[in-house]
């Protein structure tokens, strides 16, 4: 089963022997073993690259009818919207395709924070994921700014603005980023071009994310490893059908978003052309920025001789940087919280952390929310700088079972060995 | 237990989304709409009554430049019509042979003539303050449909104590009760053709669905699609997990 195949065709063949795509493609996604007991949360890789592969496409489709211009921007977008056939169609698949993209992948990422699939042997896999997020939120950074409205204007100019936070090189480099005093025309060009360009950088560190998966294969529920051919399945056809259900159902509510609320996740005042002479009242990211700019905003204080903007700034980089290192944080011999009876619970407050920082984010700083922010930017790196190292050597994990096919059939007493029933 | 974390996580996120977008503080009474919901069309009464009430009232002041008349067959008129409304307009064109610029008549294929040539004329002709073009409006407000109509029929007297200035009115729900737009709309202010009585209520309803329409004219095609699409994403993921538990009913 696992032996090379023997292509009939003789094309096939002549170029297999050559160059061995059929091959590799047969042994990385149809023989491929993949524990049987994943369950859906592990689709979301696979849907990740295939709304990838969709903002690829529509992207590519709008920047044939959008002209990167601050005159013409705004009305071309428009343009788009009523004039271009289906461009109303194309348009909102790209724009709702980026907040499924963000939705996807941070359940991908707690999906892999709750099943430990970041230790050993996948740190690599894990690091190579982080890079990804990276370039996700510079692309969709780039992307928001895209159409000209007033939120594209504004937050262009808020984040660019940023890097004016360090000492000395700070002030050039604003100017260099935007080609000029202001977030003006140059910077509309080059942030087109920088936005046509990431995607595709994307693609190849995607492309190593897989190479690394397909080395260390799948973790799974139990946080074991395969140990028997009894642990596993082959891609082709369990998972290919797994996760086509999940596709299914994903396509269901991305396609409610698209049709019946394609402005859910944008703001009102990106329909405004942008204004640089008129401030919006809320200058606010796209949710999915929402619990970094509440860390950014978190530092209202100087600490010695670092002004709280740099530190702020500090703070909001250093939240995703920390992800590079938490499979050396993480000291717990047991991968699954399945079987950490404390740190499962502290999984889910770090969820709900994350949450409140996004409500913290989508608010003018005022009051209690000030507080609120610092206590969940605190609570963040507090779990991962503090708790996760303590509580993974204090706890006592649970038993593991033997194998995966002992976690799946064993002990329960619903499912009987020979029964068909298994759904 | 892990079903009941996932659902409370959804409800905030759906809540902090939803909070994140109603912001502005004043509470907006919610009307009826019958472009609402996944099956909703623009009431092309409604829509042409808001045309008139556009054209007479709005356009002195507020243009509609995304619109091309030629759009207006989408509201239901014939395509003679929309000539006879658009001849009304006059656009510049040109240069001509002779290298002048010259007016004609407007055709279907203009957009909605502008009612002040430049932004500065616009501030010049109303005390000071720019009215926003109208073709995105619906889309550019927190409240949309709801925020419009309440501003039109939201003229109130002052509360006591509270003092406008000078070239202001006092608006219950405009961000800071202080517009410079005074009530545009007063009763009989547009005689309607189909004979429904002119009411400030009836005129910003009309007006409110006419902008709606003008912020998404595809808006129908949209959800036409969208019901189809649904329909056979649903089918087909019927089919998938069918597909799926015959593929897995030998693994356990």
């Amino acid at each position: 089963m696992s032996s090379a195949p023997q292509w009939k065709n003789p094309v096939i063949r002549w170029v297999d022997e050559r160059l061995p795509v059929f091959t590799y493609i047969d042994h990385e996604y149809n023989q491929f073993p993949v524990p049987k007991n994943l369950n859906y949360f592990w689709n979301f890789g696979a849907l990740a690259m295939i709304v990838l592969v969709t903002m690829v496409v529509t992207g590519i489709v709008l920047a044939m009818q959008y002209t990167p211009h601050v005159d013409y921007a705004f009305g071309s977008v428009e343009r788009i919207m009523r004039d271009v056939n289906y461009g109303w169609l194309i348009r909102y698949i790209h724009m709702n395709g980026g907040s499924m993209f963000f939705i996807i992948v941070y359940i991908h990422i707690f999906r892999g924070l709750y099943y430990g699939s970041y230790k050993s042997p996948r740190e690599l896999l894990w690091m190579l994921g982080v890079v990804i997020l990276l370039l996700m939120m510079a692309t969709a950074f780039l992307g928001y700014v895209l159409p000209w409205g007033q939120m594209s204007f504004w937050g262009a100019t808020v984040i660019t603005n940023l890097f004016s936070a360090l000492p000395i090189i700070g002030e050039p480099i604003v100017t260099w980023l935007w080609g000029g005093f202001a977030v003006d025309n140059a910077t509309l060009n080059r942030f087109f071009s920088l936005h046509y360009l990431m995607p595709f950088v994307l693609f190849a560190v995607v492309g190593l994310h897989v190479v690394a998966l397909h080395v260390t294969g799948s973790n799974n529920p139990t946080g074991i490893e395969i140990k028997g051919p009894q642990d596993s399945v082959p891609f082709n056809p369990y998972f290919t059908a797994k996760d086509s259900v999940g596709l299914g159902v994903f396509l269901i509510f991305f396609a409610y978003f698209v049709f019946f609320a394609p402005n859910f996740f944008g703001e009102v005042d990106n329909y405004i052309e942008a204004n640089p002479m008129q401030t919006p009242p809320h200058i606010v990211p796209e949710w999915y920025f929402l619990p970094f700019y509440a860390m950014l905003r978190a530092i209202t204080f100087d600490v010695f001789f670092i002004p709280a903007k740099l530190l702020g700034v500090m703070v909001m980089g250093a939240s995703i940087m920390i992800l590079f290192i938490v499979p050396w944080l993480d000291t717990s011999k047991v991968r699954s919280a399945r079987y950490r009876p404390v740190y499962k619970w502290l999984f889910w407050v770090l969820v709900i952390d994350c949450f409140v920082l996004g409500y913290v984010g989508a608010k003018p700083p005022e009051g209690v929310l000030v507080l609120m922010g610092q206590l969940g930017t605190a609570y963040y790196f507090l779990h991962f700088l503090v708790i996760m190292p303590i509580v993974g050597k204090l706890e006592t994990p649970l038993p593991l079972p033997a194998s995966i096919s002992e976690a799946v059939s064993g002990g329960s007493a619903n499912s009987s060995p020979s029964g068909m029933e298994k759904p | 237990m892990r079903k009941t974390v996932i659902g409370v996580a959804a409800a905030v996120l759906i809540t902090i989304s939803g909070q994140a977008m109603a912001s502005g503080g004043i509470e907006l009474p919610k009307q009826h709409w019958s472009f609402e919901g996944i099956f909703g069309t623009y009431d092309r009464g409604e829509a042409q009554r808001g045309l008139q009430v556009y054209s007479e009232v709005c356009a002195g002041c507020h243009g509609l430049s995304l619109i091309y008349y030629r759009n207006l067959m989408g509201l239901g008129y014939t395509k003679d019509q929309v000539k006879a409304f658009a001849a009304e307009y006059e656009v510049e064109d040109g240069p001509n042979d002779e290298g002048e610029m010259y007016m004609r008549p407007a055709k279907p294929s203009d957009r909605f003539v502008n009612p002040f040539p430049n932004d500065k004329a616009a501030r010049a002709g109303n005390n000071g303050a720019l009215p926003p073009d109208l073709s995105l409006v619906v889309e550019a407000r927190v409240g949309g449909p709801n925020y419009l109509y309440n501003l039109m029929a939201g003229y109130v007297e002052p509360p006591a104590g509270v003092s406008v200035m000078e070239g202001m009115s006092y608006n219950a729900y405009y961000p800071g009760h202080q517009i410079a737009m005074p009530s545009p709309l007063s009763d009989e202010a547009v005689e309607y053709a189909d004979g429904t009585k002119a009411t400030v209520a009836q005129m910003a309803r009309d007006v409110t669905t006419f902008l709606t329409w003008a912020s998404e004219p595809n808006m129908e095609e949209r959800k036409g699609m969208g019901i189809k699409v649904l329909l056979f994403l649903i089918v087909l993921t019927g089919m998938l997990i069918a597909v799926k538990k015959k593929i897995w009913a030998d693994v356990h």
